[in-house]
């Protein structure tokens, strides 16, 4: 009987934390970058009703991206029912000694996830059919609708109209 | 035991919900990307650009030539130079049978300083570049050839003069680590273009470095 308690609480224990990812700004720290190959990266995505999710492909490296962050970063924060998820393409061996510091510096609030996926031939057809790798590229979805935008967003006006475009 | 039992649901929703894999990414929606440049089989323009050693180069230049591998590449970017190497490999392995690396950086130079025609000799130089590494000047060829980032490979095929599209796309499938590539598409798409036969994998994707 013990014994099985134990167990549910492990197994609780475990569920949680497989969630922990997906929804915790309160408590998301810069430091707390997880890395993820596509397929963890997919699987922790979260769907919950009534959001939309703004998922950026960005990097340190790519000066378009890190222009049109601030956009993404405003957004997360003045919506509640909007949550961004920055999806980081860095090298992986530059993780402690560029991205984190990069985070660190400018203040980033939202999530920030690593992906460290090299076979990218495999997973970008996944993400859009018709993208060719080419960053920033952004991807909004809610549960009824979803739209890929492989440009940079100009203004936080323009990504704003676009969101609450699919949310209706 | 209701301790046990109100545990046991809980687990179960929990457990549920942690397996509840979305399918955000499955499918290919529509996007407003627009599709600019060449396809398979399109025949690409020749050019005239300037190499390191500030002589002009063109592609009928190289009259003995059975075909080309264009690269698009530059300076700064990490993904570029994670390839460097295996470029300056290519060029080794496939220039004496016909096929010659031909590289191009399609930056331009005022967006960053890393990529001035000075750093391009500097870089060349420091990884002993044995191919040209041409500046795409006011950038009039990347857009035709409808490259969108480096390093983006084109091989091109002679065929009665012209220089046909057999191959698009990236060097092989993993930028990181060279050991653990499992498919070398250019190297692949070369081979059975030597050996009279159509390239099977025809085009590929990558992340690569937008170009300014």
């Amino acid at each position: 009987m013990k014994k099985l308690f134990l167990l549910f609480i492990g197994i609780i224990f475990l569920g949680c934390k497989e969630h922990n990812n997906s929804k915790s700004e309160e408590t998301f720290q810069a430091e707390k970058v997880p890395t993820y190959n596509f397929e963890e990266f997919e699987k922790q995505l979260p769907k919950e009703e009534n959001k939309t999710y703004v998922v950026n492909f960005w990097a340190t490296w790519c000066a378009p991206c890190v222009e049109e962050l601030p956009i993404f970063t405003e957004l997360d924060s003045k919506n509640e029912n909007i949550e961004v998820i920055l999806v980081s393409l860095d090298l992986p061996k530059l993780k402690d000694s560029q991205l984190i510091p990069f985070i660190k510096k400018n203040k980033i609030s939202s999530q920030v996830i690593l992906l460290d996926d090299p076979y990218s031939n495999v997973w970008i057809p996944k993400v859009n059919k018709d993208w060719d790798g080419a960053i920033p590229a952004t991807l909004v979805y809610n549960t009824k609708n979803r739209k890929f935008y492989p440009h940079k967003f100009e203004s936080y006006q323009e990504l704003l109209d676009e969101v609450q475009t699919l949310k209706k | 035991m209701k301790t046990l039992k109100i545990l046991t649901i809980v687990a179960i929703i929990i457990a549920a919900s942690a397996f509840a894999v979305n399918n955000v990414f499955e499918g290919g929606e529509a996007s407003n990307s627009s599709v600019d440049g060449y396809g398979i089989g399109d025949v690409a323009t020749d050019f005239s650009l300037k190499n390191i050693d500030g002589k002009m180069v063109s592609l009928s230049d190289y009259e003995d030539a059975e075909g080309f591998i264009v690269i698009f590449t530059t300076n700064h970017c990490p993904y570029a130079k994670a390839y460097e190497d295996r470029i300056v490999a290519l060029d080794k392995k496939y220039k004496s049978k016909g096929y010659p690396v031909i590289a191009i950086n399609p930056n331009n130079p005022d967006k960053n300083e890393q990529d001035s025609f000075e750093n391009m000799q500097l870089r060349a130089k420091q990884k002993g570049f044995t191919f040209p590494y041409l500046l795409d000047e006011g950038q009039k060829i990347y857009p035709v050839y409808g490259a969108t980032k480096t390093p983006h490979v084109y091989i091109l095929q002679k065929e009665d003069e012209e220089n046909v599209v057999r191959y698009i796309g990236a060097i092989d499938d993993n930028y990181q680590d060279v050991n653990a590539v499992k498919e070398k598409f250019v190297e692949n798409a070369v081979d059975e273009l030597l050996a009279g036969e159509e390239v099977s994998v025809k085009t590929t994707k990558a992340i690569g470095c937008g170009i300014k």
